[in-house]
């Protein structure tokens, strides 16, 4: 039926979407024009703590002009869907942080929407807010971790103890939050967005608006960017949207600014990790005893998963007889904070790798040979007491990034000296323990008259490479041409909920589905004719067990590995770390584009560098000083090192031709690698990040 | 107003002091240049006016009249990919998409030089646009691989 087939997996074959987007005819949310739509804006709380005490519209505006929507007007339950039913679509009454929406208002032009906005008064009962970590008493979530016993006999034992600090962060997608919402005959309300999870966005329209399945549709549109962002997030742009839209009876946008991107959308959970370790003289590992703090923020959003996720990967990529960990998530008076790449486990891995540094510097021995003599290997077992049972590349990315590196230059300079640093990590793919048994993600597959092949997925392509992997993989999985395969767009009245884009679960979870689906036709094919139309939804492997309420067992179904040897040059007039060269290695099973992998390694690598180094948000009452761009920094091309990237391919017999899920690996290990790197240059041991030039020379001059 | 936009004279009738990238692409319907902070930091807006490039959140559409201004939409040659724009697409240069308008512009430029450029000029070139996604490794070796 077909020629034959050139093999598409493992080939760097053009993107899907590429042409379109190097044409600038790629449609983003704010490109897609909608006639007679209205403009939307977000009126937002000017206090952290508090009680609203009056709304007043000012009665010499004509208000006439424009829509404006209170809680008053939400038909469904005033609940943001996620975990917890805390959050509020609008505020009617109790203000728990800065930038909490509480008013909309549509209007035809901006100019009105503007003019509307300055004639509305808010006035508060303010209460006294909890910014801290250390002061909040409200707890979001806890998780306790452990294995062997709590070790008490200390005796010959080296135990080394250290407190480490990791700061909020922004995902920075280039394009801002955005849906447009259009109201339809019999109900219906069309969302079209900027989102990676557009099952996430139509239960949320469900709830607030009270939608059958059939009367919310949620298309994603070209989306500019995620990285966590645009995972819950969006659910409240298109809830709001959808409301403005309702009321006005007609489409309306609302598309943020930077400035509200920045100010009030959720950030990466700061937190404190406080590690206590235990050493043989010989560098044996005898216990690790960690504590975890991560801030919430003023909601719970995902913060439980964030919480599970970041206890889970704290005792870093090692083999420990005993170990316990215990982590909370709590509440403070502070914007939400919410997925963000690598969710919790970049935090907890920044400190479990400088452990390994700060107890081979007690010891007097290399931190490269004790990660050797500590590194889960075949066979061995996780804190969770999972039996790692095959496509462990912990040894392999430790060669690959070695033999890559050459020796770092030294630098006699008084001003500025050089360092080097390295880390190794691990990363659970796919949703953590029970997650996918109890999503079952699902795809649709169709052999159509004509002889192509479609694709029917939720999964979204945000920049990864989504569209092309999905075709390559059905057009192997069938042996035919990669031209033969189409991929249906993300719209939730065609296609089923393959759970969201998240969690490094998207290549090999759905991938695999894909994979799957494509074979099960291709046998069909044999005896029937097209059109054929199959689903197929996830299967828990049986040999996969976990325990929710003891967390033991298989946290994972597999792990990918990393290790990542940063080159920094500190000036040490100014305290700039400049990171001049980054290798890392990566265990991803099977590559299965090596382009778009590297690529997609280089971005999380970069994107770490910064909050290793650049990306400090500072906090006033409650909200962040530097909501704009021209003051929250990310690296330029001028700051980035040349990123190396080595495809160590270790193949994971579940994943889609052994691929593992990669997208949030990349994320953990560059920071403990440059903190171990300006240790390195400077001799001085940094705990906390971002290490901006002002942290820097703060510790250099207290040595 | 009067302008030449990617190789055509347009004449318009809009107000003078509204942002060029508003007219751009709410006027004229070039979605192709985006609007990523609108104040001058990211570079997602880049367009070429003269054949630099600039930022056209920060433009107002006045400034261009009688001027050559060159988006995205201009890079191809019909239906022909440029040089610069099959290399972004060989290369893995656009993930997300959403800077790759302006990158192009920026690289566009930088190609059009007379001087042999090296990994750090490019940096240089294009140290005012953003991007979240690459790492910029790609971008950088896409545009090296255009040079002559």
């Amino acid at each position: 039926m077909c020629p034959a087939p050139v093999t598409a997996v493992g080939r760097s074959v053009p993107r899907r979407e590429g042409a379109d987007k190097v044409t600038g005819r790629a449609r983003y949310t704010d490109d897609i024009a909608v006639p007679g739509a209205w403009y939307g804006r977000t009126i937002r709380s000017t206090i952290a703590r508090g009680a609203i005490r009056s709304i007043t519209l000012d009665p010499a505006f004509d208000w006439s002009r424009v829509v404006v929507v209170t809680a008053d007007d939400i038909p469904g339950d005033n609940v943001v869907q996620l975990i917890r039913d805390d959050q509020p679509v609008l505020a009617r009454t109790e203000i728990r942080h800065k930038e909490e929406p509480i008013l909309l208002l549509a209007a035809a032009d901006r100019g009105t929407l503007e003019e509307a906005a300055s004639h509305i008064r808010i006035e508060y009962d303010t209460a006294a807010p909890v910014y801290a970590i250390e002061e909040a008493t409200e707890v979001f979530s806890t998780v306790e971790i452990s294995k062997g016993k709590v070790f008490e006999d200390l005796k010959d034992l080296e135990v080394v103890e250290r407190t480490f600090r990791v700061g909020l962060q922004e995902q920075l997608y280039i394009e801002p939050q955005g849906a447009i919402a259009i109201p339809e005959a019999n109900g219906v309300i069309r969302i079209i967005g900027s989102l990676q999870c557009p099952y996430y966005v139509h239960r949320a329209l469900k709830r607030a608006l009270k939608l059958t399945d059939q009367q919310a549709v949620v298309v994603q549109a070209e989306t500019g960017g995620g990285f966590g962002g645009k995972e819950e997030y969006p659910s409240i742009v298109a809830v709001h949207a959808a409301l403005l839209a309702r009321k006005a009876g007609r489409p309306v946008r609302l598309i943020y600014d930077r400035h509200e991107d920045l100010a009030a959308t959720t950030k990466r959970h700061p937190g404190v990790i406080r590690h206590r370790t235990g050493v043989k003289k010989d560098g044996t590992l005898v216990f690790q005893d960690i504590e975890i703090v991560l801030d919430g923020g003023a909601y719970c959003t995902l913060t439980p998963v964030v919480l599970s996720r970041a206890a889970i990967h704290a005792a870093g990529a090692y083999s420990c007889p005993n170990v316990r960990i215990r982590a909370r998530a709590i509440a403070t008076n502070t914007p939400p904070n919410g997925a963000f790449r690598g969710f919790g486990a970049p935090q907890s891995l920044f400190a479990a790798e400088l452990m390994v540094e700060h107890v081979a510097e007690r010891l007097g021995m290399s931190s490269v040979d004790l990660r050797r003599k500590w590194m889960l290997r075949l066979g061995d077992s996780t804190a969770t007491g999972q039996v790692l049972s095959e496509s462990v590349g912990s040894e392999l990315v430790l060669d690959a990034a070695l033999k890559a590196c050459g020796t770092v230059g030294r630098s006699d300079g008084r001003t500025v000296k050089r360092g080097r640093g390295l880390s190794l990590v691990f990363h659970g793919s796919g949703f953590t323990g029970s997650g996918e048994k109890k999503l079952q993600g699902t795809i649709g597959f169709e052999a159509l008259a004509d002889g192509t092949f479609r694709i029917l997925t939720a999964s979204t392509e945000i920049g990864q490479g989504t569209k092309t992997i999905f075709c390559q993989l059905a057009a192997d999985a069938l042996g035919v041409g990669l031209d033969n395969v189409i991929l249906a767009p993300q719209d939730t009245s065609l296609v089923p909920d393959s759970g969201p884009t998240v969690a490094s679960r998207t290549a090999m979870i759905v991938g695999r589905l894909v994979q799957d689906a494509a074979a099960e036709i291709r046998e069909r094919l044999k005896r029937e004719k097209p059109p054929l139309r199959i689903e197929k939804s996830y299967i828990q492997p049986d040999t996969i067990h976990w325990d929710e309420t003891t967390y033991r067992g298989d946290a994972y179904p597999v792990y990918a590995w990393a290790c990542t040897i940063a080159d920094v040059e500190v000036d040490m007039t100014t305290g700039e770390v400049r990171v001049t060269d980054l290798v890392t290695a990566v265990d991803c099973g099977k590559a299965l584009h090596p382009v778009m992998a590297e690529g997609q390694i280089e971005g999380g690598c970069l994107q770490a560098v910064g909050w290793a180094t650049i990306e400090e948000i500072k906090m006033k009452d409650g909200g962040y000083q530097n909501d704009r761009l021209a003051t929250y920094l990310i690296p330029t091309a001028l700051d980035a090192p040349r990123i190396r990237t080595i495809l160590v391919e270790n193949p994971y017999s579940r994943g889609p031709f052994g691929a593992k899920g990669i997208g949030e690996l990349p994320m953990d290990g560059p920071a403990p690698a440059i903190i171990a790197a300006i240790h390195d240059a400077t001799g001085v041991w940094l705990d906390e990040i971002p290490a901006t030039a002002e942290k820097v020379l703060a510790a250099c001059a207290s040595r | 107003m009067r302008f030449t936009l990617n190789g055509t004279a347009v004449s318009l009738d809009v107000t003078g002091t509204r942002r060029l990238l508003d007219v751009l692409r709410e006027d004229l319907h070039l979605t192709g240049t985006k609007e990523g902070c609108g104040e001058g930091e990211c570079g997602a807006c880049s367009v070429l006016i003269d054949g630099e490039v600039v930022d056209s959140c920060l433009v107002a559409a006045g400034q261009v009249e009688g001027r050559e201004v060159t988006t995205v939409e201009g890079l191809a040659d019909g239906g022909r990919l440029s040089a610069l724009q099959q290399a972004f697409i060989e290369h893995g240069a656009a993930q997300c998409g959403i800077c790759t308008p302006g990158m192009l512009l920026a690289a566009h430029v930088l190609l059009e030089g007379s001087r042999r450029l090296t990994a750090d000029d490019v940096r240089e070139g294009l140290a005012g646009n953003l991007c979240r996604c690459t790492g910029y490794t790609k971008i950088i070796d896409a545009v090296l691989s255009c040079t002559k």
